[in-house]
């Protein structure tokens, strides 16, 4: 009887949490699939597109060789979170959560948390050899992701304790603008630049995932996806994978959709700007300006695009474009520090006419 | 009873009256049960919020409508306590980040954060994770924006943002590149026609035509504003009539007076008067930002095209330092300033010249 009772008791207790997590595991993978981006984040240092010589001094680290002090930069997209977290998965296996503080600017990085949480992470020693007995490096990572913005003072606060705590830890610093950080930092680590990804790469690597889920998408589509997002294979991915959202799964992708969902300004737009500026008419490019921010279209996309437009424009002198060329850096800079789009445009477009008009 | 912008604003995506590709994409967006972080952008008065709501709604049902408000704490490193009112249903959480002023990082860090910790506790019947939605993101500091970023990934499972802003110029790429961004465009004056009409009907009144096109051209494809001004027109006269005159904002009477006398005498007197109406006008809550376009727009009138560039290339320039310095007055002042004196100058030429 008591036996009966036990394991009647036992058996759906037991069978319960099992069929419950696998309920709800199984439901995870139908209901929020991931985002791409996290899917086919590198697993190992080989499979990172490009970038040679990091891969290769982390290479010969997982091979035994010593860590230097990191120091990734390069534009947005290229792979430096994924390249330094897939070779800490390579390195410590599953310890690797242990192993590694990941700060980034969404945490609190002022000069106190350098000194308290940072110092104490790298006081600790690490053991050479893992729970299960494999050897692993005896050191301890931290990544400072978007090291950029941390003030100076906080990066200040870092020199020391990089020097001191040397024997157990090692820093990877990651930014997008090497030169916001502070001297004494950049000597005492090794630099590496990330390029932005060179178009077959991406093209491969878009194609590869489109098959893997089953996208519709021609090669010239994806090409003009890579264009349209300089070489940055995270903004890639990401709009693919928005596109396929948007549009539903069966349906083909098209240029239109790649456009919209980038949001880059049509064509038409960009050369109406140097066309009414021809005309040399004050009311009708106020009217056009007012008619482009109605239609909701971003002046600093504009502003990039006009930029390549006129640098390739074969009517207009050297001198020319000069001139322009210094108003619309002046614009993009107002327009990022919050200045109205309206008027920036206006003040260009003022310009343009003036050239025009010699 | 409730304003008609209000009262016959569409609920769900299949009401939506214009863009309607667009809803079709976004309902696409919704029946796959999930979506990634959304930036919605465009001029005010084209949609956003709805479209934003609607969506929402589409995706939780009924529930999102029953909203409460909160106050929420936070204090900064700094020691410095801060107070913001968000404003929630069971599903979501909207605020606006940006009246805190400076301390808005410390707001998007925290209160996500807890937001995205914690989970559903049944997640059967409902959805997995939470919304939160940021509205003037463009308003955000550089500051926040970065602090924005990680946290965008780091809780994609339990939450996703979606960001409304006027204009992406002020985003930072960071930011666009983790979004989905949602371009909405302001509808056009056909559209604005018949919606009018359509309300109007509703309503029970008639709208002659004539009138509802000089609506619609007069609210500058503002829709929100359109649907204001009707209702106005009905206040003033029922039934309306076609020739009726559509009351214009005081304000912007007030603001091309003030430019009228700016072009009328150039002279530190007069300066001292403008002082005064700007001031007036900025007492009044009107942002300085849309004081500056008014006064551009009405000054330029009175200009040839060469004086033209350099009032453009001089209120561009004050317009800059308008959103770096906290002090609107000073560059509102600077910029009728040099006005006066390229005006001044230009004038003095000409009779020299005759």
């Amino acid at each position: 009887m008591q036996a009966f009772l036990k394991t009647g008791k036992l058996g759906p207790q037991s069978a319960g949490p099992k069929d419950a997590k696998a309920g709800s595991s199984g439901a995870k993978k139908k209901s929020a699939p991931v985002p791409w981006v996290e899917k086919y984040r590198p697993r190992t240092v080989d499979d990172v597109v490009e970038q040679g010589e990091v891969v290769q001094v982390l290479r010969q680290c997982l091979s035994g060789a010593d860590l230097p002090n990191l120091l990734f930069y390069g534009p947005p997209g290229t792979g430096k979170t994924s390249t330094i977290l897939a070779a800490a998965k390579q390195l410590f296996g599953d310890i690797y959560k242990d192993r590694i503080l990941e700060l980034n600017a969404s945490d609190e990085r002022g000069i106190d948390v350098i000194r308290h949480k940072v110092k104490t992470f790298a006081q600790l020693t690490a053991s050479g050899i893992r729970p299960d007995g494999r050897p692993c490096p005896a050191f301890k990572i931290i990544i400072l992701d978007e090291a950029d913005s941390m003030t100076h003072a906080a990066q200040a606060a870092l020199r020391r304790t990089m020097e001191r705590e040397a024997k157990t830890t090692r820093f990877c610093l990651i930014c997008n603008y090497v030169s916001r950080i502070i001297q004494p930092l950049t000597s005492r680590c090794s630099k590496f630049r990330f390029k932005p990804l060179g178009e077959d790469r991406v093209v491969e690597r878009l194609q590869f995932i489109s098959s893997e889920e089953n996208v519709q998408c021609d090669e010239d589509v994806l090409r003009c996806l890579v264009k349209t997002c300089n070489g940055d294979l995270r903004r890639a991915i990401t709009s693919l994978q928005s596109c396929t959202r948007l549009k539903g799964k069966d349906s083909k992708i098209t240029k239109e959709d790649v456009f919209e969902v980038t949001g880059v300004v049509p064509n038409p737009w960009v050369e109406g700007v140097l066309q009414v500026c021809q005309t040399n008419n004050y009311d009708q490019v106020v009217s056009f300006i007012d008619e482009l921010i109605l239609e909701a279209y971003s002046a600093s996309q504009l502003l990039e695009q006009l930029h390549e437009l006129i640098v390739l424009n074969k009517d207009l002198t050297d001198k020319q474009k000069t001139a322009i060329c210094d108003k619309l850096g002046l614009c993009a800079f107002r327009m990022q520090d919050g200045a109205s789009e309206a008027i920036g445009l206006l003040d260009l477009c003022c310009t343009i006419m003036a050239v025009y008009q010699g | 009873m409730s304003l008609w912008v209000d009262k016959y604003r569409p609920t769900s995506l299949s009401k939506l009256d214009y863009h309607l590709t667009q809803a079709e994409h976004l309902k696409n967006l919704v029946q796959q049960g999930d979506f990634p972080h959304l930036l919605v952008y465009g001029p005010s008065g084209a949609g956003k919020k709805t479209r934003i709501m609607s969506l929402l709604r589409e995706l939780y049902g009924p529930g999102v409508e029953r909203l409460r408000m909160e106050r929420v704490n936070f204090t900064t490193p700094s020691n410095k306590k801060i107070e913001i009112t968000t404003l929630n249903s069971n599903y979501h959480l909207e605020v606006n980040p940006s009246d805190v002023g400076i301390y808005d990082r410390v707001v998007i860090q925290e209160l996500i954060k807890t937001v995205a910790e914690t989970h559903q506790l049944d997640t059967a019947g409902q959805r997995e994770f939470k919304v939160v939605l940021l509205s003037e993101v463009d308003r955000l500091t550089k500051d926040a924006q970065h602090a924005l970023r990680r946290t965008m990934e780091k809780y994609v499972a339990s939450c996703r943002i979606i960001l409304c802003a006027n204009s992406t110029s002020r985003v930072i790429p960071a930011i666009r590149s983790r979004c989905l961004s949602i371009r909405v465009p302001a509808p056009s004056p056909e559209q604005i026609i018949v919606i009018l009409q359509n309300v109007c009907k509703k309503e029970g009144v008639t709208l002659p035509p004539e009138l509802a096109e000089r609506i619609a051209s007069k609210s500058g494809r503002n829709l929100r504003r359109a649907l204001l001004m009707c209702e106005t027109c009905k206040v003033q006269q029922t039934p309306m009539q076609p020739s009726q005159e559509i009351p214009a904002l005081d304000w912007q009477t007030f603001l091309e007076d003030t430019a009228k006398m700016v072009v009328q005498e150039q002279s530190p007197k007069q300066m001292s008067e403008v002082r005064g109406r700007l001031y007036e006008l900025l007492i009044h809550g009107i942002p300085p930002p849309t004081i500056f376009q008014g006064l551009l727009e009405e000054l330029v009138k009175s200009c040839d095209m060469q004086m033209k560039r350099r009032v453009v290339e001089a209120a561009a320039k004050y317009e800059h330092r308008l959103h770096q310095g906290n002090k609107s007055i000073f560059h509102l002042e600077a910029f009728v300033a040099t006005f006066m004196s390229i005006y001044k100058t230009f004038m003095e030429e000409m009779l020299g010249g005759m």
